[in-house]
C-alpha cells in the first residue's frame, strides 16, 4: 500500500481523494447504465439454486428417521430438549398430569420467583419481581408469559451448563481461547433471524429448534465472560498460590473461580437477557409464548395486542435484568456478611423465605384460585384499547410530522441509496465495493468484498440484497449521526452521562422484537418503520462506544488544546473526534451489525427484500429454498460488512496510534 | 562492645560465623527468556552481555551464571537495580520460573529435577514466599488467607485455623482475623502475607521486595518486624530488595546483581568498604560509611610509639558506636580479639571516615 501511494505524510489525504473519485465515478456510470444488469427477481420467482435448496431440505426431511446422524444423534438431542421444555411447561405454564392447570399455579410461581429475587438479590427487586409476575396475570397473558419463561429458563440452564465449563476452559487454555473466539464472533455477528430456518431442518419446528436457536444466541456471553473472569485473576495472586504449592484444581476452585464469580454472574445476566430476546423471536418457528402473540399481532397490524404482549416482554426483561444485576452486586458483598451472628440470622431468613415459597406452591397446587389467575381483573383489554387509541390518535394527529420525517428520510436518503445500489449493474457495484474496501480497509477486506459479491450473485438474490443493504446503510448512517451527537455529549459531560446511561442500558436489555411495536404504531407498515426500529435498537451500543472513545482521549491532549485557546467546537472537531476515531469506527461496525439484524426482522412489517424472503420461506413451502438462500445472503452481507468495518477500525486505530 | 544499641548488634548471626552448613546451594544458574533459549547457555552466545544477546537472538538473559550458597539461619540479601534479574533469580529457586540451566541444591539435593507432586510438596512444606504485591485472596478473611497454605496441604479446619491464629498473633495482627484484605492498610496486608508464609513453617523464606510498595515509615517498621521475627523463629531468609539501606540493615550477606550477573557478594561492610567495581561503588556512595564499616576496616598496625594503655574494642564494632570511645580516649584505642592485638584506631582514622562520609571519591 505504502509503496504504490505517495510519500507517507500524504497518504491519508490521497486516500480520501481516491475514495471520493471512486464514488464520483460510480455516480457517473450509474447515470449511464441505470437499470442494466440489476438481476431483479420477483417475490415468487425462484432460481435453480433455490429449487435445489428446497430439494435438499426435502431430502433431509425424508431421511430424518433413517439417517444415522439423525437417528443416533440429532434426534436424541431434539427429544431431550423437547422433553425438558415440556417438563418445565408442565410445571408452570401448560395443563399437565391430567390436571386442567399446570402443576404450579400463578401464586406458587410468583412466590418462588419472589423468594429467589429476595435471596439472591434484595428486598427491592423482590417487590419488583412480585409486581412483575402479578402484572403478567393482570395483562391477561399469564400462560403466554410462563411459556416464554419456560423456554427462556430451559435455554439459559442448558447454555450455562455448556457455556460455563467451556468458558473456564477458554480461560485456562490460550489455544482453546484462540479457537473459540472467532466462533463466538461469528455466532454473535450472525443476525439472529437467519439460523432459525436451517435449525428447523434439523430439529423440526417446535421447542427444540427454538431452544437451540436461543442457545446459539445466548451462549456467547456466558463463555466470554467466564473466560474473561478466569483470565483476569491477578497474576500476583496466582503466583502466591502457586508458591504455596496448589494443584491445578485447587488453583481453579479456590482462587480463580471465586475471584471470577462476579464476572460470571454478569455473564449469566447477559445470557438471560439474550435468551429472552431470542425466545421471543423464535416465535417465527412456532415457539410458544409472548413472542407468538406479538408476531401474530404484527402480521395483522393489530397494534393494541402487540403492545400489550410487548409490554409483558418488557416487564419480564426488566425483572430478569434487575434481579440478576442485583445478584451480581450481591456477590461482591455476600462474603462480607461474615460474622457468625449475622450468619445465623441470614440462615434463619433463608429458611423462612423458602418455607413461605413452599406454602405458596402448595396452595397453588391445591386450590383453583391460586392456580389460575383470576379472570376478573383484566387490565389487558384496557391496555390494548388504550394502545390502539393512542396509535390511532398519533397517526392521525402527528401525521404531518411523521410523514414529514418519513418522506424526508425516504426521499433524501433511502431512495437515492437504493437507486444507486439496486439500480447499478451488479458488476459495477462489485467493482466499487472492492475498490472502497481496498482503500478503506486493505487487501484482505477487498478480497472478502469480492467473494461476497460473487456469492450474492450466485445465491440469485443480488437485487434483494442491494435493497436490504441500502436500508441497512441508511439506518447505520442515522445511528452514527445519533451516536456521534449523543456520544460526544455524553463523553464530555458527566451529568449527561448520568442521565443518558440508564436509558441506554434499559434500551439494550429490551428484546429486539418489542421495538417494532411502538414504531409500527407511529409509522404504519413501511420500509421506514424497519429503519427507525433498527436505529432505536442499534443506537444505544453506538452511543456508548462513541462516548467511551471520547472519554478515552487523554486528558493532557484536551488540556493542551484548551490552554492553546481552542473553542469548544474546535476542541471537539480537531482533538476529541479525531483522537476517538478508533472508538467511533468500532461504534459504526457494531451499530451496523445490530442494524442489519433488525432490518431483517423489519421484513415482518413491510421492509421487504431479504427479510421478507426469509419470512416467506417460513410460511410457504415452495419458497423454502429461497428463504434458506436469503438467510445465507444475510450472513454474507453481515460478514462482508463486519470484516470491512473491523479492518477499517483497526487501520484507524493503528494510524491514530502512530501519530 | 560498649554501646550495644543499634539493630545491627541484635542480629543473632554475626557474619564471621562461616562454618554453618549451606541450606541452599545455587550453582551456575541461568535464566534466558525467549525462544529457543537453551541454545544460549554453554555456547559462545553466553559470553555476550545482555544487550548484545538481545540484539543477536532476541532472548533476554535475566539471570546469567549466578552461584552462591545460603547458610542455615542466615538472612541473605539479593540487591540490584530494577531489571537486574532479582525477581527472576528468586523465582528460579522455588521454580515459579523454570531455570534454563544450573543447579539448585537444597540440603544437597537438586530440586530442579523435581516435578509434579514432589515439586508441590517442596513448595508446601519447605519454602515460603512473600511478594511485593501481597497476592492475598480478596474474598477470604485474613484468618482464612493465613490458613490457605495449610488448607491446600489438607490440614483439618480446626487445626489450621488455630495455627493461623497463632501466627497472626506472632506478626501482631491479633484482632483482625475477621477483616478482609482490602480493609487493611498496605503494611498490615503485608503482615498477612508474611503470616501466610510463616504458617506452613517453611525452612526457607523468600521475600521479593516485600516492602517496596510501602511508605518509608511503614517500611522501617516492617524491616524491624522482620528482624524481630528472624530473631524469634530463626528461619533462613532470602531477601530481595533494590534499596541499599534495607540490604545493609537486614543482610548477613549481600549479593549484588547487575544485568543478570553477580557483581559482588559479601557482608555489608565488605560491600561498603571494598566495592568490587564502579557499579557497586556508585550504589554505596551515599551510605554513611561510619554506620556500616567496623573498626577492622580502619585500624592500622600499632607502631612502637603508640601508647598501648588505651581502651579495648572488638574488630566488629561499628565505627559509629566506637566514635565516643575513640575521641575521648586521647590515645590509640586497641582493637583486640580473643586477647590478641589486631591493630589500633586513633582520632585521625575515625575523623577521616566521618569527614569522607557520603562524598568519597
Ligand atoms: N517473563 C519474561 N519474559 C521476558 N523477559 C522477562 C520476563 N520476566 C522478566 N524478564 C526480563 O528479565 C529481566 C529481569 O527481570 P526481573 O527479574 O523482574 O528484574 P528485577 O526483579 O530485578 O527488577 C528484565 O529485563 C525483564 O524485562
Ligand atoms: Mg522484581
Amino acid at each position: 500500500m505504502v509503496a504504490v501511494s505517495a510519500p507517507v505524510t500524504r497518504r491519508l489525504p490521497s486516500r480520501s481523494y481516491l475514495t471520493g473519485a471512486v464514488l464520483l465515478a460510480w455516480i457517473a456510470l450509474w447515470v449511464l447504465l441505470n437499470g442494466r444488469d440489476t438481476l431483479p427477481l420477483g417475490g415468487a420467482q425462484l432460481t435453480p439454486l433455490h429449487t435445489r435448496f428446497g430439494e435438499g431440505a426435502d431430502v433431509i426431511d425424508a431421511n430424518r428417521d433413517s439417517n444415522p446422524v439423525f437417528l443416533y444423534f440429532v434426534n436424541y438431542i431434539r427429544l431431550f430438549i423437547d422433553a425438558t421444555v415440556t417438563f418445565v411447561q408442565a410445571l408452570i405454564s401448560q395443563p399437565s398430569f391430567g390436571r386442567p392447570v399446570p402443576l404450579v399455579g400463578w401464586l406458587g410461581v410468583t412466590g418462588v420467583a419472589t423468594a429467589i429475587a429476595y435471596l439472591y438479590g434484595n428486598r427491592k427487586v423482590a417487590v419488583l419481581t412480585a409486581a412483575g409476575f402479578v402484572s403478567f396475570g393482570l395483562l391477561g397473558l399469564w400462560e403466554e408469559s410462563m411459556d416464554t419463561l419456560a423456554l427462556t429458563l430451559t435455554a439459559v440452564a442448558l447454555s450455562l451448563a455448556v457455556g460455563i465449563p467451556l468458558g473456564v476452559w477458554a480461560g485456562l487454555s490460550d489455544r482453546f481461547n484462540r479457537v473459540v473466539t472467532p466462533v463466538l464472533d461469528f455466532m454473535q455477528t450472525m443476525p439472529t433471524f437467519v439460523y432459525l430456518a436451517p435449525l428447523t431442518l434439523f430439529f423440526l419446528i417446535g421447542p427444540a429448534s427454538a431452544t437451540v436457536a436461543t442457545m446459539i444466541y445466548a451462549i456467547p456471553p456466558a463463555i466470554r465472560l467466564t473466560a474473561h473472569g478466569i483470565r483476569q485473576t491477578p497474576p500476583a495472586t496466582l503466583e502466591a498460590a502457586e508458591a504455596l504449592g496448589v494443584t491445578g484444581g485447587q488453583s481453579l476452585r479456590k482462587v480463580r473461580l471465586p475471584l471470577a464469580k462476579q464476572t460470571i454472574v454478569v455473564g449469566i445476566n447477559q445470557t438471560i437477557m439474550a435468551a429472552l430476546s431470542m425466545a421471543t423471536i423464535a416465535a417465527l418457528i412456532d415457539a410458544p409464548g409472548l413472542g407468538k402473540t406479538v408476531l401474530k399481532a404484527l402480521q395483522t397490524l393489530d397494534v393494541g395486542t402487540a403492545f400489550n404482549a410487548g409490554l409483558a416482554i418488557v416487564i419480564m426483561a426488566i425483572v430478569l435484568d434487575r434481579v440478576t444485576s442485583a445478584a451480581s452486586r450481591r456477590v461482591e458483598i455476600a462474603h462480607r456478611t461474615g460474622r457468625s451472628g449475622r450468619r445465623r440470622l441470614r440462615r434463619m431468613e433463608t429458611a423462612a423465605t423458602a418455607v413461605a415459597a413452599v406454602v405458596l406452591v402448595y396452595l397453588s397446587y391445591t386450590y383453583v384460585w391460586a392456580a389460575e389467575f383470576p379472570a376478573g381483573a383484566d387490565l389487558g383489554s384496557y391496555v390494548r384499547r388504550g394502545a390502539d387509541a393512542a396509535s390511532g390518535w398519533v397517526q392521525e394527529t402527528l401525521v404531518a410530522y411523521t410523514n414529514g420525517l418519513k418522506n424526508a428520510i425516504t426521499y433524501a436518503l433511502l431512495n437515492p441509496f437504493e437507486a444507486l445500489l439496486a439500480g447499478s449493474p451488479w458488476w459495477l457495484v462489485a467493482v466499487v465495493a472492492v475498490a472502497l474496501a481496498l482503500l478503506l480497509a486493505g487487501v484482505r477486506a477487498s478480497i472478502t468484498a469480492a467473494v461476497g459479491c460473487v456469492l450474492l450473485v450466485a445465491l440469485g438474490l443480488w437485487h434483494d440484497s442491494m435493497v436490504t443493504l441500502a436500508t441497512t446503510l441508511v439506518a447505520t448512517l442515522l445511528v452514527m449521526v445519533l451516536g456521534v451527537v449523543l456520544g460526544v455529549w455524553m463523553g464530555r459531560s458527566d451529568r449527561v452521562d448520568r442521565v443518558l446511561r440508564p436509558v441506554l442500558d434499559a434500551g439494550q436489555t429490551m428484546p429486539a422484537f418489542v421495538y417494532l411495536v411502538p414504531i409500527l404504531g407511529l409509522f404504519g407498515a413501511t420500509r421506514f418503520t424497519a429503519i427507525i426500529a433498527a436505529v432505536v435498537f442499534a443506537a444505544p451500543v453506538s452511543v456508548k462506544l462513541v462516548a467511551e472513545g471520547i472519554r478515552g482521549v487523554p486528558h493532557t491532549a484536551v488540556e493542551a488544546a484548551t490552554a492553546g485557546g481552542a473553542s469548544t467546537w474546535q476542541l471537539i472537531s480537531k482533538v476529541q473526534l479525531p483522537m476517538a476515531r478508533a472508538g467511533i469506527t468500532l461504534a459504526a461496525s457494531q451499530g451496523l451489525i445490530y442494524v442489519l439484524s433488525m432490518v431483517v426482522v423489519g421484513g415482518l412489517v413491510g421492509a421487504g427484500a431479504l427479510g421478507y424472503d426469509v419470512v416467506a420461506g417460513f410460511s410457504q413451502y415452495q419458497l423454502r429454498g429461497k428463504g434458506l438462500a436469503a438467510g445465507l445472503a444475510i450472513v454474507v452481507l453481515g460478514i462482508v460488512l463486519d470484516r470491512i468495518m473491523r479492518a477499517a477500525a483497526a487501520r484507524a486505530g493503528g494510524s491514530s496510534a502512530t501519530r | 562492645m560498649t554501646v550495644p544499641t543499634v539493630e545491627r548488634e541484635e542480629r543473632p548471626a554475626p557474619a564471621t560465623d562461616d562454618d554453618r552448613p549451606a541450606v541452599l546451594d545455587v550453582r551456575g544458574l541461568w535464566k534466558v527468556f525467549g525462544q529457543r533459549a537453551e541454545r544460549v547457555v554453554g555456547t559462545p552466545l553466553a559470553t555476550l552481555d545482555r544487550a548484545e544477546l538481545k540484539r543477536a537472538t532476541g532472548c533476554v538473559a535475566a539471570v546469567r551464571d549466578v552461584s552462591f550458597s545460603v547458610r542455615r539461619g542466615e538472612v541473605f540479601v539479593v540487591m540490584g537495580l530494577s531489571g537486574s534479574g532479582k525477581s527472576t533469580l528468586v523465582r528460579c529457586l522455588n521454580r515459579l520460573i523454570e531455570p534454563t540451566a544450573g543447579q539448585v541444591l537444597l540440603d544437597g539435593e537438586d530440586v530442579l529435577g523435581y516435578a509434579g507432586k514432589r515439586l508441590r510438596e517442596l513448595r508446601r512444606h519447605r519454602f515460603g514466599m512473600v511478594f511485593q504485591h501481597f497476592g492475598l485472596l480478596p474474598h477470604r478473611r485474613v484468618l482464612d488467607n493465613v490458613a490457605f497454605g495449610l488448607e491446600i496441604r489438607g490440614v483439618k479446619k480446626a487445626d489450621r485455623l488455630a495455627r493461623a491464629q497463632e501466627v497472626l498473633e506472632l506478626v501482631g495482627l491479633a484482632g483482625f482475623e475477621g477483616s478482609y484484605p482490602d480493609q487493611l492498610s498496605g503494611g498490615m496486608q503485608q503482615r498477612v502475607g508474611l503470616a501466610r508464609a510463616l504458617a506452613v513453617d517453611p525452612e526457607v523464606l523468600f521475600f521479593d521486595e516485600p516492602f517496596s510498595a510501602l511508605d518509608p515509615l511503614i517500611r522501617r517498621e516492617m524491616q524491624n518486624e522482620v528482624i524481630r521475627l528472624h530473631h524469634e523463629v530463626g528461619k533462613t531468609m532470602i531477601f530481595i530488595t533494590h534499596d541499599l539501606s534495607e540490604a545493609l540493615k537486614l543482610g548477613d550477606r549481600i549479593l549484588i546483581m547487575r544485568d543478570g550477573a553477580l557483581v559482588q557478594m559479601g557482608t555489608p561492610d565488605e560491600v561498603v568498604g571494598a566495592p568490587a567495581d564502579d557499579y557497586v561503588r556508585d550504589f554505596v556512595s551515599d551510605v554513611p560509611r561510619s554506620d556500616v564499616l567496623t573498626l577492622r576496616w580502619i585500624m592500622r598496625d600499632a607502631t612502637p610509639d603508640d601508647p598501648l594503655d588505651g581502651p579495648e574494642l572488638g574488630p566488629d564494632t561499628v565505627i559509629r558506636d566506637a566514635v565516643r570511645t575513640v575521641l575521648s580516649a586521647r590515645r590509640p584505642v586497641k582493637v583486640v580479639r580473643d586477647g590478641r592485638l589486631l591493630g589500633v584506631v586513633t582520632t585521625a582514622e575515625v575523623l577521616e571516615v566521618i569527614a569522607g562520609a557520603g562524598g568519597q571519591s
